[in-house]
């Protein structure tokens, strides 16, 4: 981290702790727009981190965008601040205008598929996309949707949402329907294939998760110190220091893991490594969410005490944009299309993912 | 506490890729010859082979070059370290010198000391045990009874020593003896370490075979040997300080890591074989911990490169790294089942490099630390203790 990004992540900490309050995430749950937390992090810029200053941005550097995505992580924010950096990235792939206010991206599930059909000079959308995060409050959605055997990027503005659904921390995810919806020339552009936007999305929620570790661990360490039992904190029992050390082992290893991803991505690649850090920090989500609860014994399982808010984001988080699950098998058969004489090479190569550095990847 | 110091990703720059590029030439050169396969791993004796390392310059490689080393950075052994192990050489006769001896005669040896053996362990001549552990003393080593006493001259040592690894093999061994009494005061003090010359009058070396059937462990018993004066390493009575300052080099290395990587390249050679999804995911959990794994190890060896000591993060990950190497069996045999293995061709030792992992996977969370006292480590790193 260089001492911009110390200054970025100081500001995004005192901001994000400010205004994610009870309240505040309680309301998200029930449905309410934060609208007074989202003008704040767009007032600071943080919503604009994705946009290069060619299209009216500060920076646009990856690595600033993905400290405020694990940041948010870490503060349990109910706004869309990930999917509306993502969206940026989208558009300025395909050479969109910029997006005002919260936006999302779609499709998120890889069975959705939208189409884009021409008529005559006419442009139409069609398709259903489920589980799209938060897009009834989202003023732009950009779609992914096969356009003559080709996949292009869509702009839209009005987002029609067919139903409301949640995911385990009751973070919006919606469905949205178009049937033939019109869409102008100017709305559409090539950019992402959906591999690459499901790829960006898991790297957003590796890089929360790990900041939600952090405020799991944190959480863990002070109740373990206030509450006394049996005359003791009960930090001072072996039994419970150990079970937190385990704890840490996990915060620290998805810290390696989600580092390293954001880094290979910066670098313009990072297929493999997002697979094996989604990998990585999904099962340390598990086991992190298990050990703390069990610290926190009954009044962690409460709604009054805050660690729900972020080990319900754990347990959500792990399961979008692919679970450990999903992307394991992928790693599996990467190393198994290389095979094992060749994984060494692979994992110490210079980009631990791009086929055509390992000698023999192909065979 | 930090526990994102995890942040120098693992990358070969212009210094490390040409290394790594001959540290691979040679061991592919070596394996065509002969020297070694995959079956044995690295922590396997093997003096020939160590002289030859030590011909390329790899063995204490970031000493000074005055006594035999190469002044190289510790990213370097990092990267030569990784390689040797990963590829199953057998590296063992002159690790313990390598990677803990020399260190600490270069940071409290005297001259001649340092003269004397820095030199011979570079050339792959001469190989040190530890002497540690006893029967009654463990995980609380500030408990050991093997006692100095002053004699004219030097030091009379009485005592045993157990689960001395290649005593048997090594010339020489690095004692930690009791040389004042324990008291409450100072549990940690009065104890010095010793180069005691294994050939010396009065030792005893007894095998211990483990688990596995081999002997790689012995006992070791002291009757009134004499250990010369100018062979106490650093100060007497400061042994438990000198041997706690190396501890972020002896536990976040990959020996912490690697030690199922052979099985690991085997299984997943039978995976692609007889490719299906749930193997696939187990296979491809396993890579992932691994590369995580290495993250790690490359970010500590970086700091410690920076002058650093973390401890704690090299306890972070001896407690991953080593319960990563018991799963890889536990994952293997789920795998390899009875009809797999019977279906194995003669020449594939995937059974073999199944046996021996599942065998050793108990030692990994015992030496070097047991479990318990890593996480108890790592508390203390947390602010519980």
């Amino acid at each position: 981290m260089n001492e911009t990004q110390r200054i970025l992540l100081e500001t995004a900490n005192r901001l994000l702790g400010d205004l994610c309050t009870r309240p505040v995430g309680d309301a998200a749950e029930q449905g309410a727009w934060p609208a007074d937390l989202w003008r704040r992090l767009e007032e600071t810029g943080f919503t604009n981190a994705a946009r290069s200053t060619a299209r009216g941005g500060e920076s646009g550097d990856i690595g600033d965008m993905y400290l405020l995505v694990k940041a948010a992580g870490a503060h349990a924010a109910p706004v869309p601040l990930a999917e509306t950096l993502l969206a940026e990235q989208m558009l300025a792939a395909a050479g969109l205008q910029a997006a005002d206010g919260p936006a999302t991206i779609g499709p998120v599930l890889r069975a959705d598929r939208m189409t884009l059909a021409r008529r005559g000079g006419r442009l139409s959308l069609s398709g259903v996309a489920r589980r799209v995060p938060w897009a009834r409050h989202a003023r732009t959605l950009v779609l992914l949707a096969e356009d003559r055997g080709t996949t292009v990027t869509v702009r839209v503005e009005q987002v029609p949402v067919e139903a409301q659904g949640w995911n385990q921390a009751r973070e919006p995810r919606d469905t949205v329907r178009f049937d033939g919806t019109e869409i102008s020339a100017d709305a559409i552009g090539n950019g992402f294939d959906f591999d690459e936007l499901y790829r960006r999305g898991a790297l957003c929620r590796t890089a929360a998760m790990a900041g939600a570790l952090e405020k799991v661990l944190a959480l863990t360490l002070r109740y373990a110190g206030e509450r006394v039992q049996f005359g003791r904190p009960i930090g001072k029992f072996q039994a419970v220091q150990q079970q937190i050390a385990v704890l840490a082992t996990h915060v620290a290893a998805s810290n390696a893991a989600a580092n390293a991803a954001i880094a290979a991505h910066a670098g313009g690649d990072g297929a493999f490594q997002i697979a094996a850090a989604k990998t990585r920090v999904g099962q340390a989500a598990g086991v992190a969410a298990g050990i703390a609860h069990q610290v926190h014994g009954a009044i962690g399982f409460t709604h009054e005490h805050e660690l729900h808010r972020s080990t319900r984001r754990l347990w959500a988080w792990r399961d979008e944009f692919g679970s450990e699950v999903e992307w394991a098998s992928w790693v599996g058969q990467t190393v198994a299309k290389i095979g094992g004489e060749v994984l060494w090479p692979f994992l110490t190569g210079r980009s631990a993912g791009a086929a055509a550095d390992v000698p023999g990847a192909e065979r | 506490m930090n526990l994102n110091n995890f942040t120098a990703v693992a990358h070969d720059d212009e210094r490390l890729a040409p290394l790594r590029a001959e540290v691979r030439r040679f061991l592919a050169e070596e394996r065509a010859a002969g020297a070694f396969t995959r079956a044995t791993g690295w922590d396997h004796w093997d003096p020939e082979f160590s002289r030859k390392v030590g011909a390329k310059g790899w063995i204490g490689m970031t000493w000074p070059r005055r006594y035999g080393g190469q002044a190289r950075s510790s990213l370097e052994r990092f990267v030569v370290t990784e390689e040797l192990l990963a590829a199953g050489a057998p590296v063992r006769a002159h690790w313990m010198a390598d990677r803990q001896l020399g260190p600490l005669l270069l940071s409290v040896g005297t001259e001649q000391q340092k003269d004397t053996y820095l030199p011979r362990i570079a050339r792959g001549e001469i190989f040190f045990c530890y002497g540690l552990s006893e029967p009654d003393s463990g995980s609380d080593l500030a408990s050991i009874r093997t006692a100095g006493t002053k004699v004219d001259g030097g030091w009379a040592i009485i005592g045993r020593k157990v689960w001395v690894g290649y005593a048997h093999r090594a010339h020489m061994m690095n004692l930690f003896a009791r040389t004042s009494p324990r008291s409450d005061e100072d549990r940690h003090g009065g104890v010095t370490q010793f180069i005691v010359d294994l050939k010396t009058p009065g030792i005893t070396v007894r095998p211990i075979v483990n688990l596995a059937g081999e002997h790689d462990f012995n006992e070791i018993v002291f009757d009134d040997a004499f250990v010369p004066d100018d062979l106490v390493i650093g100060t007497v009575g400061n042994g438990w300080k000198q041997v706690t300052g190396e501890l972020a080099h002896e536990r976040s290395g990959p020996e912490r890591w690697l030690n199922t990587f052979s099985l690991l390249v085997h299984l997943v050679d039978r995976v692609a074989q007889h490719p299906n999804e749930r193997d696939l995911e187990k296979i491809g959990r396993l890579v992932s911990q691994l590369w995580t794994l290495r993250q790690m190890s490359f970010s500590i060896a970086t700091l410690l490169e920076q002058g650093g000591t973390p401890n704690l993060e090299a306890a972070l990950i001896k407690d991953l790294g080593t319960l990563y190497d018991q799963e890889v069996p536990a994952v293997a045999r789920q795998i390899v089942s009875e009809e797999v293995r019977a279906g194995l061709s003669e020449e594939d030792y995937l059974g073999e490099l199944l046996d021996r992992a599942l065998y050793y996977s108990p030692s990994y969370t015992i030496r070097g630390g047991t479990k318990e006292i890593i996480r108890g480590v790592i508390a203390k790193g947390l602010g519980l203790r």
